[in-house]
């Protein structure tokens, strides 16, 4: 049986709410007030942009601008500076039209090594992320107000790229740039109404991983990576 | 462990926290951290009101609907490959949980942080059969190491100083490193990091689950939720029943009130919401999952005058502002869940008997219902607690029946409602006498004559604490 024990447990809670169990017609309120979305309003994607810049000083993330064209030394220096020799990446079908399989061969063929993350070899997929310097991602949304790079995980993008290396490098296209998380949620919201199934796996991710468990003081790096950096593309 | 923690008596466990110097420095120092994070949060919105007023109406509106939304959100995760176990209690909780890992028969399981797990003893339970538990989260796993229960919500080892910790380390595991947070911290990862890849099964708490679609969402800053819910083959998240919202739209409103008030920041650096099993194709996250939705005693607050208490989102913000938490520190309250909400949950959830101490840990200032995020009543609530309290005690001198209901009526006035504690503290100044109200206006005289009334203060506590104690004595 998947589901056990439910009509019981919320016979339960209906009668303690002093009435019989609902089980259709609940409607959302109105609410009377919706302040999220009254964040960055009218800010255009350039200033949006600056946001972002300037959250990264906080979160203790590396940001740094570059185009299309440029990608490819902006890349070859962020790899140079995390001295990243192992590289695991999405197969995102963005890695073409941005140029990156043309540099992850230059890269291969100058002594790195590239995974790209593969449905049919779960075990190098963990075993490669686990030991490799830098994961390398695309983000799906980008959220201004708190820095963070959402990613819709799936067979192309494995959950243990943006967590098991040393460092996370997000390219993030200036295209997916939104004011907050309220934006991202709600297009979910929508495309789950629409019947579209959820990734199995969203994440939001700011920065790299941090605790202040020991004495309050702020240690960047426990279970997940230890540096961030953030690429941001011209795209439009 | 359960709620409960200990069985020294109160009056103990209080004058411990007051002992321990360098509890009460950190505590204090981390209060302020909070705070002033929290309050830099809140400016910078500019309308923290607003926030407020809609997380409330969400929890009012999720929980007068919670029969419904649990259907759905069960329903959604049956969808997505997932089981669904309703335990009523917190035996039949663990029971389902210690089945699935025997029937895994998996050696080792990884934990993030959860409160619920720790509310209905789940470690305790796993060890007795026999399964290695290990606590992934960083303030977890010294405690775990050093078999010490958890002191704070979001920082559970504030109790500690580093250099304890580093003979921790040094004890259980041979570390020889230095006691910087930096090379500790190392440390941990990098023995954590082989649990994370040899464990069988991953248990996380919740911090919500997302009816509409069946996501069940983590709110870390250190990944260990993450890696717990990416690594092991078998996943088991438990969720107290309250712990839900419709939509993903609500989800926004309550991360942001959650990371904005807990620990002052816009979003933590992660947040991660799982459905079900992973999908063809996908060659990480569980192939097998369970969600355990706990009542525990959830379903007798619903109805009553107290049902609002089910709003919380642990984000400890009443904690970080509460006075008496300064001074005694999360120990004394003898439960999980210290602070202004754990004085008002803990008798709720695990009865009087053991807890009637707890309303009483309050000088009633009222800080901590000006900072709960979901406009939580917490110190209207540890008033009513308390006038129950005096109301079952018969040896209670009766002026302290009468002073309650009348304080409590008073309390509940909006005049008083506005008053901050700065304000009531200066209202009260004529009265007091070394901190002390000794003839207190109105409806306090009656109590007053008989007991002392603390101040809103924040100098004072030790003499008044001892002051108490001995009329307790003398009683």
């Amino acid at each position: 049986m998947t589901i056990q024990n439910r009509d019981a447990f919320l016979e339960n809670v209906a009668s303690h709410l002093g009435r019989n169990r609902r089980t259709e017609g609940v409607e959302r309120p109105k609410w009377s007030i919706q302040p999220q979305f009254d964040v960055f309003k009218d800010h255009s994607k350039d200033e949006m942009v600056d946001e972002l810049e300037a959250i990264c000083d906080v979160i203790h993330t590396d940001m740094k601008r570059t185009t299309k064209q440029n990608l490819h030394k902006t890349l070859h220096e962020t790899f140079t500076d995390l001295n990243g020799k192992t590289v695991i990446a999405s197969s995102d079908n963005r890695n073409v039209e941005f140029g990156l399989d043309t540099f992850y061969k230059n890269f291969e063929s100058s002594g790195g090594h590239v995974h790209l993350w593969n449905e049919d070899m779960e075990e190098e997929n963990g075993l490669v992320a686990e030991r490799a310097d830098i994961g390398i991602v695309f983000s799906d949304i980008t959220l201004a107000e708190s820095g963070t790079t959402v990613l819709f995980n799936n067979k192309y993008n494995g959950r243990a790229i943006s967590l098991l290396p040393h460092s996370y490098v997000a390219l993030i296209p200036k295209s997916t740039i939104v004011p907050r998380m309220t934006q991202a949620t709600k297009m979910i919201h929508e495309r789950n109404l629409a019947g579209d199934d959820v990734a199995s796996c969203v994440s939001f991710v700011t920065g790299p991983s941090n605790s202040a468990d020991i004495e309050m003081k702020l240690i960047v790096g426990v279970h997940g990576p230890v540096t961030a950096t953030y690429i941001l593309i011209e795209d439009a | 462990m359960s709620i409960k923690i200990g069985n020294e008596k109160y009056d103990e466990r209080v004058e411990e926290g007051l002992d321990n110097d360098f509890m009460r420095q950190a505590v204090s120092s981390a209060q302020g951290r909070f705070r002033s994070g929290k309050q830099k949060q809140a400016d910078e919105l500019g309308n923290w009101e607003d926030w407020r007023t809609l997380g409330s109406e969400i929890r009012t509106h999720t929980l007068e609907n919670l029969d419904y939304y649990l259907q759905i959100l069960s329903d959604n995760v049956e969808k997505r490959g997932g089981k669904v176990f309703f335990a009523q209690t917190a035996e039949e909780a663990n029971e389902y949980i210690q089945n699935v890992v025997k029937e895994k028969e998996a050696k080792k399981v990884v934990k993030a942080k959860s409160m619920v797990t720790e509310e209905i003893g789940l470690n305790d339970a796993l060890a007795d059969i026999g399964s290695e538990v290990v606590e992934t989260d960083l303030g977890e796993w010294i405690l775990q190491l050093d078999e010490d229960p958890p002191s704070h919500i979001v920082t559970p080892a504030l109790h500690k100083n580093k250099e304890q910790i580093q003979e921790t380390f040094h004890n259980k595991r041979g570390y020889e490193g230095s006691d910087t947070p930096e090379d500790l911290g190392l440390f941990a990862r990098e023995q954590l990091r082989k649990d994370f890849l040899s464990a069988d099964v991953g248990i996380t708490g919740c911090n919500f689950a997302v009816a509409e679609s069946g996501a069940i969402t983590f709110v870390t800053n250190e990944g260990n939720a993450r890696l717990a819910t990416s690594l092991p083959d078998t996943q088991i998240s438990v969720m107290g029943m309250e712990r839900l919202v419709p939509t993903w739209e609500e989800l926004d409103v309550l991360v942001s009130l959650l990371t904005r008030a807990a620990v002052g920041q816009k979003l933590t650096s992660y947040v991660t919401s799982i459905t079900g099993t992973r999908l063809a194709g996908e060659t990480d996250g569980p192939e097998e999952y369970h969600l355990v939705i706990v009542d525990n005693g959830r379903s007798k607050i619903l109805g009553t005058e107290f049902q609002s208490a089910l709003h919380c989102i642990r984000c400890a913000a009443c904690i970080n502002v509460c006075p008496v938490y300064r001074h005694v520190g999360g120990h004394a309250y003898g439960s999980i869940y210290p602070g202004p909400i754990g004085a008002v949950l803990t008798p709720l959830l695990d009865g009087y008997e053991d807890h009637k101490e707890l309303p009483y840990a309050s000088s009633l200032c009222g800080a901590c219902t000006e900072a709960c995020p979901v406009k939580i009543p917490l110190h209207e609530q540890l008033i009513r607690h308390r006038e129950i309290i005096a109301d079952e005690e018969k040896d209670t001198p009766i002026p302290e029946k009468a002073l309650m209901k009348g304080f409590a009526k008073w309390a509940s006035t909006p005049t008083a409602y506005k008053m901050s504690a700065a304000m009531a503290r200066t209202a009260m100044k004529p009265w007091s006498k070394d901190e002390k109200i000794e003839n207190g206006p109105g409806p306090m005289k009656g109590w007053t004559n008989s007991r002392n009334f603390p101040a809103p203060s924040e100098t004072s506590f030790r003499s008044w604490f001892k002051h108490r104690k001995k009329e307790e004595e003398v009683k």
